[in-house]
């Protein structure tokens, strides 16, 4: 007798159909064949409103298998409310292993922030997006952006970098920094810090963005060429910490949150949680290097 | 130099453009003689038809005409503004004049806007981005035609609002701020950034006050003796076209109904048409 | 070698807004020009110089015969040369000094008289010199050099305008009552000029009323009556 397994559960394994899972992976597919060019998908309802994370959940859901163990972050925490709530999401749809420690993740969602340790080719990393289209601030118009992505047509883009170098003394992009995507796309990386954009480049792992209230996702594949977009004598810069440090360790190579203390003083404490932790514990990490972080002044415990 | 034939700098044969849709009769049934350019059958409209000239460097030609009579038509498809119905053009820098630039794909049409033309609208907005600084806006054009040094851009930004007469202080500042006169005066900068061989002008002083509308005009002169660049100036004033062109085509419901140098058209019209604009001349 | 031939010239105005109504200026215009030539052009006021003048400077289209010129680059027809051939000619051979000069907005005396020297003479202070010298010679009060033309009265835009189509030394000037509206001294510097410009080559046809100009000036005379040539004078 062939067992029906239709009622046993109430849902799907990871909550969504298969049929509109295989469409998502089929977007997927399409995105990592042309990095950073987004592609439309179907961005079906889920139990969160749009604007909270369904692009990540998504990618998450039409990805994930039995085998993987999952991780979430929001803004380098796997403490927020966000984070917690999509992290037992994710777990009661597909009874997942769900972990903090980033090495020992296979998939990981976050929102706005990339794991300060480095990565691997067996991981993928899934951006929640806000805002998929980095042309949406010069051209308001989506049949115009589509034809300069189409003509790879970014001389406003370079403008409003102008501009912003002439307003501030330098370009002020502070998250989601347009990058350059294999040469080709321009991209927005998601609200990701400056710090993190370098991060992007030649990586071993797999990065896919998913923007569901925009209904787009894109996808930047284990080494491409990821670059900040620059004028020749204006550069791109990271955030520097080396005035500051983390008040907890005083490390200063990573990217700190800045917090404000009750009597109305500063504190910038490192924003990724678990490399908090295992650098409080004094773990061995394994951390990005890109030639921004090098050039900072060498400072450890 | 001498005189050389074959020394043209842009060549346009039958450009025409028609909204709606017409038949086989449209063009014959529409144009001065029918005192009309929409056709009696199709009710499409023939914005204009059968525009050929040749146009060499350094020379300056006017198109004069009343509003309707499709002149500005005739530059905004040369610059891509509009896609034309049918007719060809060539460009003597652009692969040596033997592509017709009409049929290339956008991305090369983008090229050819950017590196070898310029346009000045009548209205600065239509040129401008108000949302950019002036000096961003002069960028803009340089950027497109793959300037990357910032300090090179502004140095180039600086002198050409020095030689427009914009007070460089104001390059930061943005267009909507500006006077008529000196947004436009920031919008010839923008089209002439990259020292482009042609320019068209479509009524740019239309709506300026006389002594603002003088400094432009002189503007546009100075622009010819020191540069040299050829020009296309569409306007429906005759002294404007008097003072800045060599050469004239007067257009009607749609067509050239004569053409000639510029003083013979004035003082010398043929044509029914061209001698009733003349003898309005105040 | 003749500068210009002139066969069977005719000019008929079709004037469409007065019911077609035809107006003959010329008729059976016949002659020619030598090279280094001056020609005057005589006749009342209404007797066809002017549009004679115009014809051949190509401001109106004649109605039939033609115009040779010759140019640097061989003989044409200027009747039915190209546009962009005239332009061209304008530019480096045929320079026109109308009867009035046709003030541009905001140009000073002295850039006025350089536009045409701007062309061939780069360094544009060189150019300005070389205008101020010019009119200096034509007693053209030295304030009024960099003040705007439009002001000035009839006499001193005779200057400029003088000053302005013979300073880039055309190979050939149609030139119109050069004298008219002169001084007795300042219209032997006319003259003089326009002598030197003949030493070195240049051709011209000059109109004028003033005895004393033609005598000094015109290698011949033709005299025009009604449109059509009256007589042909030699000087000696």
């Amino acid at each position: 007798m062939i067992e029906n397994t239709k009622y046993t559960n109430k849902y799907n394994f990871a909550f969504i159909d298969e049929a509109t899972k295989k469409e998502i992976r089929r977007k997927l597919l399409k995105a990592v064949a042309i990095p950073g060019h987004q592609v439309p998908y179907s961005s079906p309802e889920m139990p969160i409103s749009r604007g909270w994370g369904t692009g990540g959940l998504h990618i998450t859901l039409a990805v994930i298998g039995r085998e993987d163990v999952f991780k979430i972050i929001d803004q380098g925490s796997d403490a927020s409310v966000n984070a917690c709530n999509l992290r037992e999401f994710v777990n009661r749809m597909t009874g997942c292993k769900t972990t903090f420690d980033t090495t020992e993740a296979t998939l990981i969602q976050t929102r706005h922030r990339i794991t300060e340790e480095e990565l691997t080719e067996k991981q993928i990393i899934v951006f929640q997006v806000p805002l998929p289209e980095p042309l949406r601030m010069v051209e308001r118009y989506e049949y115009k952006t589509l034809q300069m992505h189409a003509e790879a047509d970014y001389a406003k883009m370079y403008v409003s970098l102008y501009e912003s170098y002439v307003r501030h003394g330098a370009i002020m992009e502070g998250a989601g920094y347009p990058v350059m995507v294999n040469g080709r796309y321009v991209m927005s990386p998601s609200p990701i810090p400056r710090w993190d954009i370098p991060n992007l480049n030649q990586a071993k792992t797999l990065f896919l963005f998913g923007a569901g209230r925009e209904k787009r996702l894109y996808a930047v594949p284990p080494y491409t060429d990821v670059e900040p977009l620059e004028f020749e004598d204006v550069n791109f810069e990271i955030e520097d910490f080396s005035n500051s440090g983390c008040y907890k360790t005083g490390y200063k190579k990573a990217f700190l949150d800045e917090i404000y203390a009750d009597d109305g003083g500063r504190k910038f404490v490192i924003s990724d949680s678990n490399f908090l932790d295992k650098k409080m514990e004094r773990q061995e990490t394994r951390q990005y290097s890109n030639k921004y972080i090098d050039q900072l002044q060498a400072y450890d415990l | 130099m001498t005189f050389n034939q074959d020394n043209w700098l842009l060549r346009v044969r039958n450009l025409t453009k028609i909204y709606g849709e017409p038949n086989e009769r449209t063009l014959a049934q529409t144009g001065p003689e029918f005192g009309s350019n929409i056709c009696p059958e199709t009710e499409s409209i023939v914005a204009c038809a059968d525009i050929s000239f040749d146009l060499y460097p350094g020379e300056v030609l006017g198109i004069v005409g009343e509003s309707g009579s499709g002149k500005s038509t005739v530059v905004k498809m040369l610059y891509f503004d509009f896609e034309k119905t049918f007719g060809s053009a060539w460009l003597k820098p652009y692969n040596n004049g033997l592509i017709d630039i009409l049929q290339e794909s956008n991305q090369r049409k983008r090229y050819i806007r950017n590196n070898l033309m310029g346009m000045v609208y009548q209205n600065p907005r239509d040129g401008l981005n108000f949302g950019f600084s002036s000096g961003g806006n002069i960028a803009e054009k340089l950027i497109m035609a793959g300037q990357m040094n910032v300090g090179s851009i502004r140095a180039r930004a600086a002198d050409l609002l020095t030689k427009t007469e914009v007070p460089v202080q104001r390059m930061d500042h943005r267009p909507g701020t500006f006077s008529g006169g000196m947004q436009q005066r920031v919008q010839i900068s923008k089209a002439i950034a990259n020292n482009p061989p042609l320019l068209f002008l479509d009524e740019v002083t239309t709506g300026l006050d006389v002594s603002v509308q003088a400094k432009v005009l002189d503007l546009i002169r100075e622009l010819q003796t020191t540069l040299g660049i050829a020009m296309i100036v569409v306007s429906h004033d005759l002294s404007v076209i008097r003072m800045l062109t060599d050469r004239v085509m007067v257009m009607k419901n749609g067509r050239i109904v004569e053409s000639g140098l510029t003083d013979q058209i004035l003082q010398d019209p043929q044509h029914e048409y061209s001698q009733l604009l003349v003898s309005s001349l105040l | 070698m003749n500068i210009l031939e002139v066969n069977n010239l005719s000019k008929v105005f079709k004037l469409h807004i007065l019911n077609n109504k035809k107006l003959e200026a010329l008729a059976d215009i016949n002659f020619t020009m030598k090279e280094g030539e001056i020609i005057g052009l005589t006749g009342k006021s209404g007797s066809g110089k002017s549009s004679l003048m115009k014809c051949i400077y190509r401001t109106y289209l004649a109605s039939s015969g033609e115009i040779i010129y010759g140019s640097k680059d061989g003989y044409l027809d200027l009747v039915k040369a190209d546009d962009h051939r005239i332009i061209e000619l304008r530019k480096n051979e045929i320079n026109y000094c109308s009867q009035f000069l046709s003030v541009i907005p905001r140009v000073t005396a002295v850039d006025v008289v350089c536009e045409n020297l701007f062309r061939i003479e780069k360094d544009k202070e060189a150019a300005r010199a070389k205008a101020k010298q010019m009119l200096e010679q034509l007693a053209l009060p030295g304030e009024l050099f960099d003040a705007f033309p439009v002001t000035f009265s009839g006499g001193e835009q005779q200057r400029v305008n003088v000053a302005r189509s013979i300073i880039a030394s055309p190979r050939f000037l149609l030139i119109d009552e050069p004298t008219a509206s002169l001084d007795a001294r300042t219209k032997d510097v006319v003259i003089d000029m326009i002598l030197s410009l003949k030493r070195n080559g240049t051709s011209v046809l000059c109109i004028s009323h003033d005895e004393y100009a033609l005598d000094r000036l015109c290698d011949r005379r033709i005299d025009l009556q009604f449109g059509r040539i009256n007589e042909v004078e030699i000087v000696e």
